[in-house]
């Protein structure tokens, strides 16, 4: 699987844009707090009963030594209860360090996992975030897979998220 | 008026003087987590007894008769334990992945008998007592408690191997894993009494939290013929939950068996 993050803090940069993709796009929001930390993010897929489960990304403290970073990943509530305390982290391909306010990119290649071995059917996109000495916010965008044609989903976030939109191509 | 306020204070100086044991004093343990991450997390522990819920304001629970058990099965030392004015406290590090469970047993016994007219009362150990009651006495009866208050943590995934009874006294069997409640959603457990489906029993339901709030929003619950009973949280936060049963099953002859079971379960926000 090609996992391609974008670096800019301030930009979009357009990834190149594959046949058969899903793109997503969040917005970490600039808050003005007497101490900030960047958040700890969790995107995954989840079949519409609940009992598939297919991680995307994990965006947290993997630098820290002896990965102390992982005492907060619970803080990620639903992911921990439904997949995270099932994982280790770090894993190669799925976590990642935080990212710093402004709008960042992943993309996920249809042909390759997790996204290969999703069968046709109703999902949703799932993406937590969770914030030291901060909230937490998760936020879902329904979508049907394979996608029949391009489209790009959008949903605004209150605290912790700014927004996220997903773009998928078929 | 002035003849109501006088019958108004003869009852309440009645009602305090029969109130030595009428106050439903509450036994808990409190963790500071029940859900962790990662490794070589400690969890520190609160025992005590009260009658608000969680609120350390008449006495701390005795914890002779603690024991903490690993994921594994085997037992682990607390540490740092300490004792308060309101509370007992004790550590435990959690150096396994897996759930852990955390146990205080109240077992022991007690008599009341008349001895040269005078009402008295002890305390023993159920083997003893019988023997340590004075001769001469009359009127004499015993009572065995079997009191289990339990807490469950888990470190990473959820494990059940510490899920498992010993079949004596009052136990529970949770269906729903202790660590995987959330408000909202329903959660089911099964109570035993020595081994066998607790049917027909009444359980208690008490959210804490009642200092800031009017309504205590207690709930009770029966078991059903299996020992069953299932609770909806309705909000996220510390739940404390009891039951206790009184019948003639003692080891000691003639006695009175008190078993109870109690547990304090944490409910996460969906």
């Amino acid at each position: 699987m090609r996992l391609t993050i974008s670096a800019a803090v301030t930009s979009l940069i357009a990834t190149q844009a594959a046949a058969g993709d899903a793109t997503i796009s969040i917005d970490i929001p600039r808050l003005t707090v007497a101490e900030y930390h960047r958040p700890y993010v969790a995107f995954w897929i989840e079949s519409a009963s609940g009992d598939r489960i297919s991680n995307l990304a994990v965006w947290y403290d993997v630098k820290q030594k002896d990965n102390e970073g992982n005492k907060w990943l619970k803080d990620m509530r639903q992911w921990w209860r439904k997949t995270g305390r099932e994982l280790a982290l770090p894993a190669d391909g799925l976590s990642s360090p935080t990212r710093a306010p402004g709008t960042h990119q992943i993309s996920f290649d249809a042909t390759a996992k997790p996204l290969a071995d999703l069968p046709a059917g109703e999902y949703q996109l799932i993406v937590e975030a969770a914030r030291e000495v901060g909230g937490r916010e998760l936020l879902r965008i329904p979508f049907q897979w394979p996608p029949k044609d391009a489209r790009k989903l959008e949903i605004k976030g209150e605290n912790e998220i700014g927004a996220i939109s997903f773009a998928l191509k078929p | 008026m002035k003849k109501h306020l006088k019958l108004t204070l003869l009852a309440l100086a009645a009602s305090s003087a029969l109130s030595v044991s009428a106050y439903a004093h509450r036994t808990w343990l409190l963790p500071s987590a029940t859900v962790l991450a990662g490794k070589d997390n400690w969890v520190t522990v609160d025992a005590a007894v009260s009658n608000d819920l969680f609120y350390f304001e008449h006495q701390p629970l005795n914890i002779d008769g603690l024991a903490v058990m690993a994921p594994d099965g085997s037992a682990v030392t607390p540490e740092n334990v300490a004792k308060g004015r309101y509370r007992n406290t004790f550590d435990v590090k959690l150096t396994q992945d897996g759930t852990y469970k955390m146990m205080v047993l109240n077992q022991g016994a007690f008599a009341s008998y008349k001895l040269d007219g005078q009402q008295k009362r002890m305390r023993g150990k159920p083997e003893t007592i019988a023997k340590d009651i004075p001769a001469g006495s009359t009127d004499v009866r015993i009572s065995e408690i079997q009191g289990r208050i339990e807490i469950f943590v888990t470190s990473g995934k959820p494990t059940d191997a510490v899920l498992k009874t010993t079949g004596t006294g009052l136990e529970m069997v949770p269906v729903t894993h202790p660590n995987n409640l959330y408000a909202g959603e329903k959660a089911t457990f099964r109570l035993m009494l020595d081994g066998q489906p607790a049917a027909g029993l009444d359980v208690e339901v008490v959210p804490g939290g009642i200092r800031y709030r009017d309504k205590l929003n207690d709930s009770k619950v029966t078991t059903d013929e299996s020992g069953t009973f299932s609770v909806t949280w309705p909000t996220p936060g510390m739940y404390w939950l009891h039951a206790n049963i009184r019948d003639k099953k003692s080891r000691i002859e003639n006695a009175e068996r008190r078993a109870s079971y109690s547990t304090t379960l944490e409910v996460l926000a969906p």
